[in-house]
Parts: C-alpha cells; structure tokens; sequence
C-alpha cells in the first residue's frame, strides 16, 4: 500500500496522468461531437493512425510542429468525410463504413511509411513538442512539475474540452448539433439540414480525433511505429459512454483512466511488478473500459438518433 | 439530395454496379502502384502470379483462405442478427489456446485428440463471445467497444500464457507452446501437396451454415431478428436467447480458424499465430453480402490478394500493405454499389 501511496505523491505521477489523457481528450471530444449529432464514428481507430503519421512526417520532412497538427488534422478531416459521405447522405451502416474507414486509413498510413521510408527498422525521430514554462506557475515546487510542465498541446486539449462544451450548450448551432441527433425531424421542421449539420459534425470530429493520433507522435512518442494507437480509438468510445454523452464528464472519465493507466506503469516498477505478470498490467486499461460501459449501461442516455440514418424522403 | 427505393431495378442496375465498384478498386490499386513509381500492370502481374501463378502460390492462397472461410463464417453469421462481432480475433486465438492444452497436455492418442480438440475450441470460441452478448441482452452494453476490447485481452493473455505456463521449455527462449504429437495433427488432403484437412473443414462448415440459414428455424429467426427485432419480439421470436444461439455459433467458427491454423498449418501457439485473421474475417463476410457460400469465394479472393502482394512486394517496390487498402476500399465501393441499386439518388 506504501507504494501505491509513495506513487500518488510523486510529481512525475500527476505530470504522466495529463500526458497520457491528451491523447484520449481529443479524441473522445471528437467521437462525442459525431455521436451527439447521431453519427457513430468507428473510423476513430484509423483516424488517429493517419493523424499520427501525417503530423509526424509533415514534421520530419521539414514542416514546423504546428504545421503538422494543422496537417494531422485535415487528413482527419478526410476520411471523416468520406465516413460522412457513405453514412450521412447514403444512410450506410455506421458499423461497416467505420470499420471499413479504420482499415483504409491504418492500411493508407503504413503503405505511405513504407513510401517514405523503404528500409528502416529504427523508426527515426523528430524534436517533439517541449514543455510549455508558464512563468510562476511551473516554478512552483512540486505543483510546478506536477501540473504545469505539459506541452502545449496538452493546454490545448483542455481548451478543446471547454470549447465543445461552450458551442454545445451555449450556442445556436449546438442546440441543432444536439437536436440533429435526438429528433432529426424537428431539426428539418426548423428549416435547419440535418444532413450538413451531421456531415460537419463528423468532419470536425474526425480532424479531433487525428489530433488526439498527432500527440502521440508529436508529443509522446517522438516518433511513428505500426500499431501504437493500440485500441486507444476503441477505449474512447468507451469513454464517450462512461462520460454519459457529456464533454465535462467525458474529461473526468479521459483523466481517470489515465490515473490507472499511469499507476499500472509505475506499479509494474514495484515489488507488485515482481509478483504480477506485466500483461495483467497490460489488460487494465481496457478491462477498465469494459467495467465504465457496465457501470454506466443502467444510467447511459444515449442520444435517441444515433445509428439512425436520416432520409428526407422518409415520412 | 434523398434516396428514392427503385421498385424494379434493372439487370445493368444490379450487376453493373458492383461491376463499377470492382473496376473502381482496380483503378485504385493502378494509382497506388503508380505513386510507387510502378508500372500498375506489371504490379498486377506479379500479384496474380504470387496468388495463382504457380502450385505453390496456389496452395499457400488455399491455406491462407483456410481461416478466413471460418472467421469470414463467424462475421456473417453474426452480422445476419446484427450481432456486431468484432472480436473473432479473440475466438480465434482462444480457440488455437484450447486446441494446444488438450493436444499437448492430456496425451491422448489421434484419434481421440483431434476431435476433443475442434469441441474444445469450439467451445472456448463461443464462451469468449458469450460474455459480450449477455451483457448486451441482459444490461444493453454495446457489444461493438466489448469484442474490441477483448481482443486486446486475450492478444496480452496468450503473451502471458506463452512467456510463463504454456512455454515451451525446448523452445530456446522464445515465447511459443510446446508443439503438438505428431499423431494430433491434422493430415495433409493429398498426401505430398502442403494443404491439410482444415481446408475440407472450412468448406464443410460454409455448407453447415448455409444449410442452417436457409433450412432450419434458427436460421430463419436469426434473420428475422436482424431486420427487425421489435418485429421478431412481437411474433413470438424469443429475441434475446436467438442472439445467444448466434453468439455461440458465431464464436464457434472463428474458433476454428484457431484451431485449423494450429492443428493442420502451425503445429504450436505463437502470438503471431494470426495476421488479423479475424479482422479480415468481416472484410470477406462483407464482400460476400453475408452469404455462407459466398464467403468461400470471398476468402480466396481476399487471401489471393495477400499472398499475391506479399510475393509481389518482395520483387517490386510497392509496399505489402497495398493489399490492406484495397480490400478496404473494394469493402466500401462495394457497400455503396449494393446500396445503389435498390435506391436511386434524388436532388431535393
């Protein structure tokens, strides 16, 4: 128990729970602005790859880092609107088209990798995103290391949190975002589309979620290997659920899982890690994942329209 | 724009489009090869003859197409309830996990191995999806996110397994079983040709399901719920224990995939026992429309296209993984070109 104690008080804890929880916020935002306009985006898994990759090599190949989230983000936007395209207008199954969409972009990512880099088996790295000095703040003892050494797109995913929920709750256009996914047809009685409000939801959704893929290259990892989203699209799905279709609470539920996630880590370092093999380590994210769907199943208010295709000339 | 159903398409309608949609994954492929700097054609070339152009290629496309018929099963079996199981990886790898405890450990004669064996996956397959399903009767958890999840799992389980009590104590290191007795392994169809008894089994199990679907009253309330199950619920069809039924079947299959691979290709577990078989196995399923029969025709299409762009990319330089895009984009031309010819697309 020590340990654990010994763990929860460290600084480098709290620094590594931001950082791991980056990646996830952006993404979960992403999947929630789909699915709060009815639109389920199984693409995620894909679409943070192809937002890895794209922001990593816009950087490697001498583009600034910014430029390669800029980047990152518009491949996102990409293939979030052909996912648009095939299940808003065409009405196509969401399960289908997004599976397809998380192949084509995974599959487009390493096909280009192995384009650009042929023959190599050390994948090469790039000067990531440093830590942002906020001036007092990162200066304060413990508090400084703990809180306020993240890059600056750590910032930016909590900015992205309170924006979402801003244009949501507080503006026009998120009350029809919202409505399009509950009650499509008073949306059309309102003389609103449902189709651009749903296409737009997706797009910018998407151009999130390879954000979310863009941190891990650019800011965790400094660089660009197969198979490192790792089910990371899959768990914010998971979290979009655990956080009852609600940005505030979806952050909550980002950070939360991130507490376990950087506690297993240190907790293999420990004489736990002795004992334990490390695969069960391993399985506690996504066990965890599982326990949040199951917690929250009774409570869940899943919006009433999603995975319900809209046609107009359906009565 | 809205779609308008089209009451009586045409002929060209329903065979031209899904032409338009092959023809459309060709150009594709022809652009990818080019930005490769490839001669398109000769790449075509070289795949065709890496899948079919000699008796080894031919022999390797059928053994690669041995476990995407079972997962290719499983998925459409599944889908036709619209029981998303996404997670066939996991039943396969259970599977496979089975066929090497009772294979290796109980020290059972052939005979009686083989077929405890297949039961023994089987039933580990449908256990894995058992749980996803009942969760989703009983609590209305989404069985999409579960089945995903538990692939990751049972991938960190079976690593587990391999590197501490499964762990071949002759196996130098590395995290593999112990192989199986020689006398637990499926034989080869005609003695001397590298294809083994797993191949028959596959077809076999496709003629199973077909028969299934179409002749039983399983099959027709499988359908039913996957159409419509608040329709189904109302006449009487028990909706929750239908999916259960699924599920175990579903499992089952993509169970077998594991142990075919193991039993008649591999000989022991690895953790790379399966290149995303069971990921691929919804590709073929999809391809094929959900039909059982058509999922043969579609795994050996789809494992054409691997071993043909593997032996290709060993001599040209495109990379592999144009395999993975064009079955990804043959997958989503092909939903839209299925969809088209039953709605037309109407401005307004």
């Amino acid at each position: 128990m020590t340990e654990i104690v010994d763990i929860l008080i460290s600084a480098s804890f709290w620094a590594a729970v931001l950082r791991i929880a980056s990646p996830l916020i952006f993404a979960t935002m992403g999947e929630l602005i789909c699915e709060r306009a009815g639109v389920l985006n199984l693409g995620i898994e894909g679409i943070m790859v192809i937002g890895a990759f794209a922001g990593w090599m816009t950087v490697y190949a001498g583009g600034g880092l910014w430029t390669g989230v800029a980047v990152a983000m518009l491949a996102g936007m990409a293939f979030g609107a052909l996912h648009g395209l095939l299940t808003v207008p065409f009405g196509l199954s969401q399960h289908v088209v997004g599976l397809g969409i998380t192949l084509l972009a995974t599959a487009s990512a390493y096909y280009a990798y192995r384009l650009a880099l042929p023959e190599v088996t050390n994948p090469p790295r790039i000067a990531p995103f440093e830590p942002l000095h906020i001036p007092g703040l990162s200066d304060l003892p413990w508090l400084g290391e703990a809180l306020f050494s993240q890059t600056a797109l750590t910032w930016a995913g909590f900015a992205c949190v309170a924006a979402v929920s801003l244009v949501l709750y507080r503006t026009p256009l998120g009350l029809a975002l919202r409505a399009a996914g509950e009650n499509p047809h008073a949306v059309e009685a309102q003389g609103l589309s449902v189709g651009a409000i749903r296409m737009g939801a997706v797009i910018v959704g998407s151009g999130l979620m390879a954000v979310g893929g863009a941190f891990l290259t650019m800011s965790a990892f400094s660089s660009f290997f197969f198979e490192m989203v790792n089910g990371r699209g899959w768990i914010c799905i998971a979290l979009v659920v655990f956080g009852a279709w609600k940005p505030g609470k979806a952050l909550l539920g980002a950070l939360l899982f991130a507490g376990f996630d950087a506690l297993q880590v240190r907790l293999q370092q420990t004489g736990m890690g002795q004992v334990v093999p490390y695969q069960v380590f391993l399985m506690i994210p996504y066990l965890l994942s599982i326990l949040a769907l199951i917690l929250m199943s009774r409570r869940a208010q899943v919006p009433a329209a999603l995975m319900t295709p809209f046609n107009r000339g359906d009565r | 724009m809205r779609l308008d159903p089209i009451a009586a398409p045409t002929p060209a309608r329903t065979l031209g489009l899904p032409a338009l949609a092959i023809l459309a994954t060709i150009a594709l492929a022809a652009a990818l090869a080019a930005i490769a700097g490839a001669n398109p054609l000769e790449t075509f070339g070289l795949i065709v003859k890496g899948a079919v152009g000699s008796k080894f290629a031919t022999l390797e496309t059928l053994n690669r197409a041995t476990p995407l018929i079972f997962t290719g099963l499983a998925v459409a079996t599944a889908f036709r309830a619209r029981l998303w199981n996404i997670g066939a990886e996991a039943q396969l790898y259970a599977g496979a996990l089975m066929t090497v405890v009772i294979g290796t450990q109980l020290g059972l004669p052939g005979p009686l191995a083989l077929p405890l064996m297949a039961l023994g996956a089987i039933v580990a397959g449908a256990l894995v999806l058992l749980g996803p399903v009942l969760l989703k009767t009983r609590l209305g958890v989404d069985e999409v996110v579960t089945t995903l999840l538990l692939n990751f799992i049972m991938a960190l389980f079976i690593s587990y397994l391999l590197e501490g009590p499964l762990k071949d104590p002759m196996g130098m290191g590395w995290p593999k079983s112990p192989a199986l007795p020689r006398d637990a392994r499926l034989p080869r169809l005609v003695e001397g040709l590298r294809l083994h008894w797993g191949f028959a089994l596959a077809l076999i199990c496709a003629l199973g399901v077909w028969v299934m679907q179409t002749r039983t009253t399983l099959g027709y309330e499988i359908r039913a719920v996957g159409q419509n199950p608040q329709a189904a619920r109302f006449a009487g069809i028990p909706v929750g224990r239908v999916l259960i039924k699924t599920a175990l079947i579903s499992g089952g299959l993509a169970a077998l995939a594991g142990f075919s691979e193991v039993a008649g290709l591999k000989g022991n577990l690895t953790s790379d026992l399966s290149p995303d078989f069971g990921y691929t196995g919804i590709i073929v399923a999809m391809l094929a429309l959900l039909h059982p029969l058509g999922v043969v025709v579609s795994a050996l299409f789809v494992a054409g296209i691997f071993v043909g762009s593997d032996s290709m990319s060993r001599a040209a330089e495109v990379p592999t993984y144009i395999a993975d895009i064009l079955l990804a984009a043959a997958l989503l031309f092909m939903v839209l070109a299925i969809l088209l010819t039953r709605y037309r697309v109407v401005r307004g």
